[in-house]
């Protein structure tokens, strides 16, 4: 599944970076690694929700897979689903993998009403699809509270988390993806419609931030996952 | 000025000052006409006449511009339905519905005539027009003959007391014209109907009617029995010689000149008593003119040529 | 007039032409499917071109329903061909044939035989639209399943939840019905005026074909009486497959983007039924019979 491979990648590059330049952002990004290496699988059942301007579409059900170090599967419950080409990120359990990446402190910011703290995550070679990654962590809980991620190919994806009763594991209730839509081309309709949507609408339309929002409900966590699933 | 008539028992139709406009055109003028019970009510005049829009407007499918119609002594339009209870018709072409069959067919239109078609009643029909062995057969596959034959079942199949046949000899072989002026007789006679029957044929109406209207123009020409209107003793006959430009010369040059009629089709027109042909032919064999045809004509334009001798209709025939 | 119903459907349905239709139709919608049962992969994929360039869409696009939904677009363009083939025949047909002088010389009313035609002609498009819903929409959710309803709109893109599906089919099949009498009431009305039947069904067509044009034309002198034409409005069943959405953009399960486009185009439908039919069995009653 493409979309899981690059949030693999998001993910992984994210924390492969991380070199040690600041010691203190270092032990910060490791003890967030640390909390979520307790998580050895887990499935989740949730309900997926596309805000796009261009797009109506329901509320769908959606089943997801992990296994570490890094296999990832999100399965629809029946229905059609549509997603933005190249990186909707949906789980944050394989933060694993610590080279490869400059870390840089830029400091602190607030996410709601939480304080976090800012790093800047530079990948060191030249032939990755990711630019650069910004991860916004609850340093009290050890907690990713919000990823930017900006990609060669793809615009700039951004990720937020809530956390609630799987907190302990570094597991969200709730993850939002937010995209650029202004770069996505609209559907062109081949379908017979006399009526011409006028140009402000259309603007209106392609202006707005495309979102989706899962909503975790259940999550299975350590139970064991057959490897079968993820093929 | 409409003038009402009071209607007599046995007057089935009253027609009085029918007229009927299509745009500028008047196909039918100021005609007014009575027909009686148990007549057979011939309606004659050439193509165009007016016969057909008349039986029309008698039946309702054409409204008059003027005038009324009295049907069994009630008004035609007010009490439509009830009237055409009663009337069975044959209009120009017996045309019915070609994907269904002849029994399909009666059945429909029985029903559509407001009564209940048992088999018995379709099959009785069918075998009163000699169709009961083509009762299965899709009318597509019917010679003219038979659609007319069908059509006069349709008509009859709800024992109507007054039948109106507009032109139904049309397109039909001497057998088929044959049968069909039986049948009107046997309805007539044995069936005690009223017949209203129109032709262009002044022969087959003569040999079948009891009375008869002459139209021309939408106009009334004449209207009597057969024995009123034809006066045998004067006829007109058809002449071809040897020269005819020479034989209308003598003929305009002598005591025939006032029997001789406009020249049509080549052929030299004379009117005369029947008595006189001999003498016709003796006085062009004197004048050394060789006489290759001289034949007395029984048309329906010779008869109006006899009828309207003098007045301006003779136009009509004469150009 | 029941009587008379029952006889015209009789002679509608014991007419070769009648047949053809259904057959015409049963044939279009086997091309279609048969066509997107082999093909249909990449008939979606031209479909979405554009649009997969950016978005991963995951999921049996290929449905029942989606396939009755291309099966609507494209056959309710060609249906009225078919409608005014028994509808514009109705009167000038037994004109023609003849039959009709036989008719009106029987003891009925005119109102009630014009009226039962022009029933019979409804009745006759209906079963055309059953016989649509049959193959198009049943039968289609037999052979291919069914799951969300995935639209390309002019300018956005709809996925209607499979649950949520099913009785907007019912709504589009009615209005779709409404748009198809029109079509029959057009050539009924035609009808009237000739005395053979090719000459109303190709003035029925070609009304259909000029107002299409005007009603797809984005010009302005056009625009004003688009509104009025009944074309435009015969394609409204689509309504029936936009839903509204809340404020978080969450799509509202049962709900109808523009209901009142709907009432509108079916008022306007319903007033050029009511036009037509009622001009035509008005015009009858008094009609001079010159066939």
């Amino acid at each position: 599944m493409k979309i899981f491979k690059t949030f693999i990648q998001i993910f992984f590059f994210t924390f492969i970076g991380y070199n040690g330049i600041a010691q203190e952002v270092n032990t910060l990004v490791m003890k967030v690694k640390n909390k979520l290496d307790q998580v050895n699988d887990y499935t989740a059942e949730g309900k997926m929700k596309t805000d796009i301007a261009f797009i109506k579409a329901p509320v769908g059900g959606v089943k997801v897979f992990y296994k570490k170090p890094n296999k990832f599967k999100l399965q629809r419950n029946g229905g059609i689903s549509v997603l933005p080409k190249g990186g909707v990120s949906i789980n944050i359990g394989n933060m694993i993998v610590t080279t490869g990446f400059t870390a840089i402190d830029a400091g602190f910011a607030d996410i709601g009403k939480v304080k976090t703290r800012i790093i800047k995550l530079l990948p060191n070679g030249d032939n990755n699809d990711i630019i650069l990654s910004t991860l916004y962590i609850d340093e009290a809980n050890l907690l990713i509270m919000k990823s930017i991620t900006s990609t060669r190919e793809n615009g700039t994806y951004e990720m937020e988390m809530r956390y609630g009763k799987f907190a302990e594991y570094g597991l969200p209730d709730k993850v939002f993806f937010s995209f650029n839509a202004k770069d996505y081309k609209l559907p062109k309709g081949i379908t017979l419609e006399f009526e011409d949507v006028d140009q402000a609408t259309k603007d209106k339309l392609k202006g707005k931030k495309g979102r989706v929002e899962i909503t975790y409900s259940a999550y299975e966590i350590n139970k064991g996952i057959a490897d079968s699933i993820f093929k | 000025m409409q003038i009402v008539i009071i209607v007599t028992m046995s007057s089935i139709v009253q027609v009085n000052h029918l007229t009927k406009q299509f745009n500028q055109f008047t196909a039918v003028n100021d005609l007014s006409f009575s027909v009686e019970k148990g007549d057979v009510y011939g309606f004659l005049g050439q193509n165009g006449a007016g016969k057909s829009t008349t039986i029309r407007m008698m039946l309702t499918l054409i409204t008059p511009t003027q005038g009324q119609i009295e049907i069994f002594g009630y008004d035609l339009y007010k009490h439509r339905r009830d009237i055409l209870q009663q009337i069975g018709a044959v209009i120009e072409k017996p045309d019915v519905y070609k994907y269904l069959s002849a029994y399909e067919n009666l059945q429909l239109f029985a029903r559509l005539s407001g009564i209940k078609p048992t088999r018995q009643i379709i099959m009785d029909q069918l075998e009163m027009v000699g169709l009961a062995d083509r009762a299965k057969d899709t009318v597509k596959t019917f010679s003219q003959g038979m659609k007319q034959r069908l059509g006069i079942a349709i008509a009859l199949v709800h024992n109507p007391s007054l039948i109106m046949l507009d032109e139904p000899t049309n397109g039909l072989d001497p057998q088929g014209i044959a049968d069909i002026r039986n049948l009107i007789l046997q309805l007539s006679r044995d069936r005690k109907k009223t017949v209203i029957v129109s032709s262009h044929l002044l022969n087959e109406i003569e040999q079948i009617a009891t009375r008869i209207l002459i139209i021309d123009k939408g106009h009334k020409l004449v209207e009597g029995t057969a024995a009123e209107l034809f006066d045998t003793s004067q006829t007109i006959v058809q002449l071809n010689t040897t020269d005819n430009q020479m034989a209308v010369e003598k003929l305009a040059n002598s005591s025939w000149k006032n029997n001789l009629k406009p020249m049509r089709d080549g052929h030299i027109l004379i009117q005369l008593d029947q008595e006189a042909i001999p003498i016709l032919n003796q006085f062009l064999v004197d004048q050394h003119i060789g006489v290759l045809l001289l034949q007395p004509r029984h048309s329906l334009e010779d008869y109006f040529l006899q009828i309207t001798a003098g007045k301006q209709h003779v136009g009509t025939f004469t150009n | 007039m029941w009587v008379h119903l029952r006889i015209e459907l009789y002679k509608i349905f014991r007419k070769p032409r009648t047949y053809l239709a259904f057959a015409a139709i049963t044939a279009l919608i086997a091309v279609i499917q048969i066509g997107l049962y082999v093909d249909g992969k990449e008939y979606t994929e031209f479909v979405m071109a554009d649009f997969a360039n950016s978005f991963a869409v995951d999921g049996k696009i290929l449905n029942g329903y989606f396939i009755c939904y291309v099966i609507l677009q494209l056959l309710l363009i060609h249906v009225p061909l078919l409608i005014a083939l028994i509808a514009a025949d109705m009167i000038s047909g037994e004109a023609n044939m003849g039959t009709l002088r036989l008719l009106l010389t029987k003891p009925q009313s005119r109102t009630a035989i014009v009226t039962a035609k022009f029933l019979a002609s409804v009745i006759y498009t209906l079963m055309l639209l059953i016989w649509i819903a049959i193959l198009g929409l049943f039968l289609s959710m037999l052979v291919f399943g069914t799951d969300d309803l995935f639209i390309m709109k002019s300018s956005y893109v709809v996925i209607v939840k499979e649950s949520d599906v099913f009785w907007r089919y019912a709504g589009a099949f009615c209005f779709a019905a409404l748009a198809m009498v029109t079509v029959a009431s057009l050539g009924f009305f035609l009808s009237f005026f000739a005395e053979n039947s090719i000459g109303p069904i190709v003035a029925t067509m070609s009304v259909i074909i000029v107002c299409t044009i005007l009603s797809t034309m984005n010009i302005p002198i056009f625009n004003i009486i688009k509104p009025y034409l009944f074309t435009t409005h015969m394609i409204t069943w689509k309504e029936f497959f936009d839903f509204k959405v809340n404020d978080a953009n969450e799509a509202i399960v049962g709900s109808i983007q523009n209901p009142g486009r709907i009432i509108q185009s079916s008022i306007v439908l319903l007033v050029h039924i009511i036009g037509f039919a009622g001009s035509a069995i008005l015009l009858f009653r008094k009609k001079d019979i010159l066939s």
